[in-house]
């Protein structure tokens, strides 16, 4: 046991290690650069899709069963269904993470404009705004805490998938725990589940520290109460880790 | 890049299902689902009856509650390939392995729901099964968790899906499921166990939510007559 952590500590503090296009440093920038490109897509496809559904109030069960079925459907298959369709690389696990990140971001910034108060609306509507302004100026800054609850839960599962997108012949740090597990080598296989999990657990903190950031003063108490994970089926999903 | 044929018609090697081998491979599909709902089972049994005693304790004592959903929190987190990896020099690459990791990923989401379920009981019942005379531990097995019950059953819906879901990751450490099958597809380039895999995990998790939403009907009798009665 303590033998075993000392190699893995050995393993960590071998330079070697750390250097080249196979070493840590290249693969954690090869990580993050994938995740957060896949969540930026994600991000670009589904808050437009969400938001006007949500302004307009249709396919509301599309909307919010989306990422229910999104959670039953395994990011394994997705990937290795990727690498049928794209070949095996970059471009499968990019595909991949973008279709796995969409459904936690078009339901929660549907359900977080569905929330907004119809008479607030109503008053805006009165008020002379036309239906753009009242999506910007009125209702998306009531949806944000839950939009950004979308957006941590889809970061995460997508940071969390790349340290599988390994299995589709791409880097990242998955690369060490699959090739730890084909070359029987649990050292490299156990730090590469460290480094992992590392990379997950401090995208979860960082994105809620965002999520904080970017909540309205005004609604930052109510805000608390939007967790990742939901209490019911049908509410704001949060698909496991990968 | 080789252009997808279609799923219907095209029937060979080459197509994305080919019958031919679905149903010469019959013994392969049904191993495969069994172990599928064997993993899944025990992982929910297994976290529920973890998730009903710290839930309750996290419930009936707040300054317990934040160390529990941290730690099951963290534990939900961490990827499922880098869980089950954690879990390799310990308890190799085993059934334990899978188990241990796929019982940790139900542990936040059952816990949760327990005491978001024990929270939502009116106090108007609370007052009314003491001046009953009912004792704490009474009041919570005969009046508090049964109420708890249709929150419990949300949260045992959400982990089963999510379970039958992560079952599929263990085919790399020699189990999986229909994660077999996909895992298979990928290794062979042969899409037939693949698309069969991936439909055959989401009918599991679609009838596993399904059958639970009837129990749920037959374990809250009464919630279905205040549903009439409205």
């Amino acid at each position: 046991m303590w033998r075993f952590l000392g190699d893995v500590a050995a393993w960590f503090t071998t330079s070697a290690h750390w250097r080249g296009d196979a070493g840590i440093a290249h693969r954690l920038a090869e990580h993050m650069a994938m995740s957060g490109a896949a969540t930026v897509t994600a991000l670009a496809v589904a808050l437009p899709v969400g938001l006007v559904l949500g302004h307009t109030g249709r396919y509301g069960l599309l909307a919010v069963n989306v990422s229910n079925v999104g959670r039953a459907v395994p990011s394994f298959a997705v990937l290795v269904l990727g690498a049928q369709l794209f070949g095996i690389g970059a471009k499968p696990a990019y595909v991949a993470l973008v279709a796995l990140a969409v459904p936690p971001i078009v339901t929660n910034s549907y359900t977080g404009v569905r929330q907004v108060d119809r008479d607030v609306v109503a008053a805006a509507r009165g008020m002379g705004m036309g239906e753009a302004r009242i999506l910007l100026r009125v209702e998306m800054p009531v949806a944000v805490p839950l939009v950004m609850a979308g957006v941590r839960t889809a970061g995460v599962q997508v940071v969390a998938t790349a340290g599988l997108a390994a299995i589709v012949a791409w880097g990242g740090l998955g690369r060490f725990i699959i090739d730890g597990l084909a070359q029987g080598d649990t050292v490299q296989l156990f730090s590469g589940a460290l480094l992992v999990a590392a990379v997950s657990l401090s995208t979860e903190v960082g994105l809620g520290l965002v999520q904080r950031a970017l909540t309205p003063a005004g609604l930052r108490a109510a805000s608390t109460a939007q967790r990742r994970v939901p209490v019911a089926p049908g509410a704001a999903p949060a698909p496991g880790a990968s | 890049m080789p252009l997808p044929a279609p799923v219907l018609g095209a029937n060979g090697p080459g197509s994305w299902i080919w019958w031919d081998w679905v149903t010469s491979h019959g013994d392969t599909v049904y191993a495969a689902g069994r172990e599928h709902v064997i993993l899944t089972w025990w992982a929910v049994v297994i976290g529920l009856a973890l998730a009903l005693p710290l839930g309750v304790a996290a419930w009936r004592w707040h300054r317990l509650a934040p160390l529990v959903l941290g730690v099951s929190g963290v534990i939900y987190t961490v990827p499922a390939i880098a869980l089950f990896a954690l879990l390799v020099p310990v308890t190799g690459l085993s059934r334990t392995t899978s188990e241990i990791g796929l019982v940790g990923y139900t542990l936040l989401i059952l816990i949760r729901n327990v005491i978001a379920g024990l929270d939502a009981v009116p106090d108007d019942v609370r007052d009314a099964a003491r001046g009953m005379g009912l004792t704490p531990a009474r009041m919570l097995v005969r009046v508090e968790l049964p109420l708890a019950v249709p929150a419990i059953v949300a949260g045992v819906r959400i982990a089963t899906v999510t379970v039958i879901g992560l079952v599929t990751v263990t085919a790399l450490i020699g189990q999986g499921g229909f994660g077999q099958l996909i895992y298979d597809g990928l290794l062979r380039d042969f899409r037939t166990p693949l698309v069969l895999g991936t439909v055959l995990s989401v009918a599991l998790a679609a009838t596993a939510d399904l059958a639970l939403v009837l129990l749920e009907r037959v374990l809250t009798p009464w919630s279905r007559v205040r549903a009439a009665g409205r």
